[in-house]
């Protein structure tokens, strides 16, 4: 046996050579030839859209409208934020619309018909959610019917509980200054720059003590440049959004003044950041990718596949809740529409154009968040354009199938590169 | 080396409803050896591994550990004894990198944060334990690695945990020549560090080139277990095809195996 000595054996690897921004680079850019593509199609497609609606409609690039696309993309974003925890087992949840139109009626209807204060309505929405959650969680893990079934299923009969709690079709406004503040108004503005500059500063210490941690082990670190990259790009992306929310953008600065963040995007930011760690920092996250990536695997290294399969549709059933409040707030009512129509397939094709695979196992909530901007200006510079909402649907039914596509091609291609 | 079995199986059954696919099924695996574990396809085989992993309940027989007796429910009771698995379809998570997979299910952390330097550096050091020099980086994906990574991924995962008995599902199955040869190599390496290593295979080369002892299932029974030096290829063959082979086996007709298999048992404890 001894005998069969191999001739590789003193050679490569043991300490790869130190990486360097060049290496860096060159190993991102193989990694996208080899089907690895993330969020770059999201990207590049939001600088080519604000490009076009720019130059087609100058109204496109005003400080005004910049703050409604937040507004108007923020439950949808929600949504599918929560959508990608589904999607990275390989699973959907088409319910998570009406979800959320249950979980904003149960709102309305605590705060405004029973008159509980807004922490109560929000309480008893998210519990909502997460109650819906945990049931379609239970028919998919234990009973095992295709979630595909379940959530279509819970799409119908959520439609039908919205109306029955809109007691057929009356409509609930929502008058609570809290909750209708969500979507509506700013932070001041010293205090939309205090948030920014603590997320960058925070940004920069969680980097440089993994830099510092890893050196000190002797492990391979990023090379600095990389690392200061990645700070100095967060703050030119946090700068320069919240200096142009920051403009005046009232009308008429006599009647009312209005500049500042929308109460929406830290509340965005906040679940960005706790989803991500939750995903990429804990052994919970670790072992969502690991469910989606291989569940006869996981399964095996002793995770509970089951238990993980159902806190997910309880993560997207409770982000949904929080989607819905978002739309609530920002229609100051909800109607028996409220989550319907467009809202779910506009969110899963946030996601999936973020770059959260279908197939399950890849997917981040940086995703979509990305993908919810693309969803948002579409919408929102085909509406400046005066097209009709069925020119938008197909428009946006067609980017969701290109995002799909290239979902579906970057696996082959990493297929062809030596994946399975 | 010892006289006791680290591991050892007596009388196990298993059905899948009508059909009885493990019948009295004594085994035993020693440190420092390589068992060889041999048999048709639907022999039973893999649902012996399965049985002492956890992964299926056994209906009837005892397991002990180092002599003692001992109760497996779940793959979490064999990983606390100290057994691993190495499947034959790997149970490596593609979209993981090789560092992750090492560690899945059993991750370390700081509270609730993943310590990932340590893993790291853990992951590092049994890799250089075992002399594996293949990989580029412990960080890339495993979907990047060819079948012999694959399978040395999977075998350092199965020894990070000073783990006992290893269980080798088929490892050079899917395997070219010179990576069959370095995987073996490796399962020769597990054994020399003291490890009880079972090692599953069709291939007879391999069964004799690595193998201290060898247990020939046959249609769900253990027909033998003998030291692989007091054999030959041609007897093995015979006890997988035909359950018997001169003395060794089962005796004709009445199909139980209390009369063969005991005596060709006991040189197994040598060495």
């Amino acid at each position: 046996m001894t005998s069969t000595a191999l001739p590789d054996q003193e050679s490569a690897a043991a300490p790869a050579a130190v990486p360097t921004l060049t290496s860096h680079v060159r190993g991102y850019l193989s990694r996208v030839r080899g089907g690895e593509i993330g969020a770059l199609p999201a990207v590049l497609g939001l600088i080519v859209l604000c490009t076009v609606f720019s130059i087609m409609r100058p109204s496109f690039l005003t400080a005004a409208n910049f703050a409604n696309l937040f507004t108007q993309g923020a439950a949808v974003t929600l949504i599918a934020m929560g959508l990608v925890f589904v999607l990275l087992l390989g699973e959907i949840d088409l319910s998570a619309g009406f979800a959320s139109g249950v979980c904003a009626a149960v709102l309305a209807n605590v705060v405004t018909v029973l008159g509980y204060p807004w922490y109560v309505a929000v309480l008893a929405a998210v519990l909502t959610g997460v109650a819906i959650g945990s049931v379609l969680g239970m028919l998919v893990a234990k009973i095992g019917i295709p979630s595909f079934v379940v959530t279509l299923a819970g799409f119908l009969a959520f439609q039908g509980i919205v109306l029955l709690l809109m007691e057929e079709g009356r409509n609930i406004s929502v008058r609570d200054p809290v909750l209708v503040a969500i979507a509506n108004r700013n932070l001041a503005p010293a205090l939309g720059w205090a948030l920014a500059g603590l997320t960058v500063a925070g940004y920069a210490a969680v980097q440089a003590m993994r830099y510092r941690t890893r050196a000190a082990r002797g492990l391979v670190t990023d090379p600095l440049t990389v690392v200061f990259a990645r700070i100095i790009g967060l703050a030119t992306v946090l700068g320069t959004t919240v200096y142009l929310l920051n403009q005046e953008r009232s009308f008429n600065i006599l009647i009312n003044s209005l500049k500042g963040v929308p109460i929406v995007v830290p509340l965005i930011a906040v679940l960005l950041i706790t989803g991500t760690f939750v995903l990429q920092r804990t052994s919970y996250g670790r072992h969502i990718y690991a469910v989606g990536g291989n569940k006869e695997a996981a399964r095996r290294a002793g995770i509970n596949v089951d238990r993980i399969r159902i806190s997910v549709f309880v993560i997207c059933s409770a982000m949904a809740a929080i989607g819905g409040i978002v739309a609530a707030s920002r229609a100051n009512s909800v109607d028996p529409n409220t989550g319907g129509s467009n809202v779910l397939l506009y969110a899963v094709g946030a996601a999936v154009i973020g770059g959260t695979s279908l197939f399950g196992g890849k997917g981040r909530v940086l995703d979509a968040v990305l993908g919810g901007a693309v969803v948002a200006v579409i919408d929102n510079g085909m509406g400046l354009m005066g097209y009709s909402s069925g020119v938008k649907y197909v428009v946006t039914g067609v980017v969701l199938l290109l995002a799909a596509s290239v979902d579906a091609l970057s696996r082959r291609r990493a297929a062809a590169n030596g994946g399975r | 080396m010892s006289a006791t079995p680290l591991l050892e199986l007596r009388g196990i059954d298993k059905s899948f409803g009508p059909v009885q696919v493990l019948r009295d099924v004594a085994f035993s695996a020693f440190p420092g050896q390589v068992t060889a574990l041999v048999g048709d396809n639907g022999a039973g085989k893999s649902t012996l591994v399965k049985c002492i992993s956890g992964i299926y309940p056994t209906d009837a027989g005892e397991f002990l550990f180092n002599g003692r007796p001992v109760s497996i429910h779940n793959p979490r009771d064999a990983a606390a004894l100290g057994i691993e698995v190495v499947y034959q379809d790997l149970a490596l998570c593609d979209n993981l990198d090789i560092v992750q997979n090492m560690f899945l299910g059993r991750e370390k952390r700081h509270g609730l944060v993943l310590d990932e330097p340590t893993m790291e550096q853990m992951a590092a050091d049994t890799l250089a334990g075992l002399s594996v020099r293949t990989v580029k980086s412990l960080r890339q994906q495993v979907s990047s690695l060819s079948g012999g990574q694959r399978q040395t991924v999977a075998i350092a995962k199965a020894v990070l945990w000073n783990s006992k008995v290893v269980i080798l599902d088929e490892p050079t199955a899917a395997l070219g020549v010179a990576q069959t040869a370095q995987v073996l190599e490796l399962v020769r390496r597990l054994a020399d560090n003291g490890l009880a290593v079972v090692l599953i295979s069709h291939n007879m080369n391999d069964v004799f080139a690595v193998s201290d002892r060898i247990a020939a299932l046959y249609l769900g029974q253990m027909v033998a277990e003998v030291k692989t030096t007091d054999i030959t290829h041609a007897q093995i063959v015979e006890l997988i095809t035909a359950g018997r082979s001169g003395a060794l086996g089962l005796s004709s007709g009445n199909g139980s195996n209390d009369t063969g298999g005991e005596p060709a048992a006991a040189p197994g404890a040598a060495r």
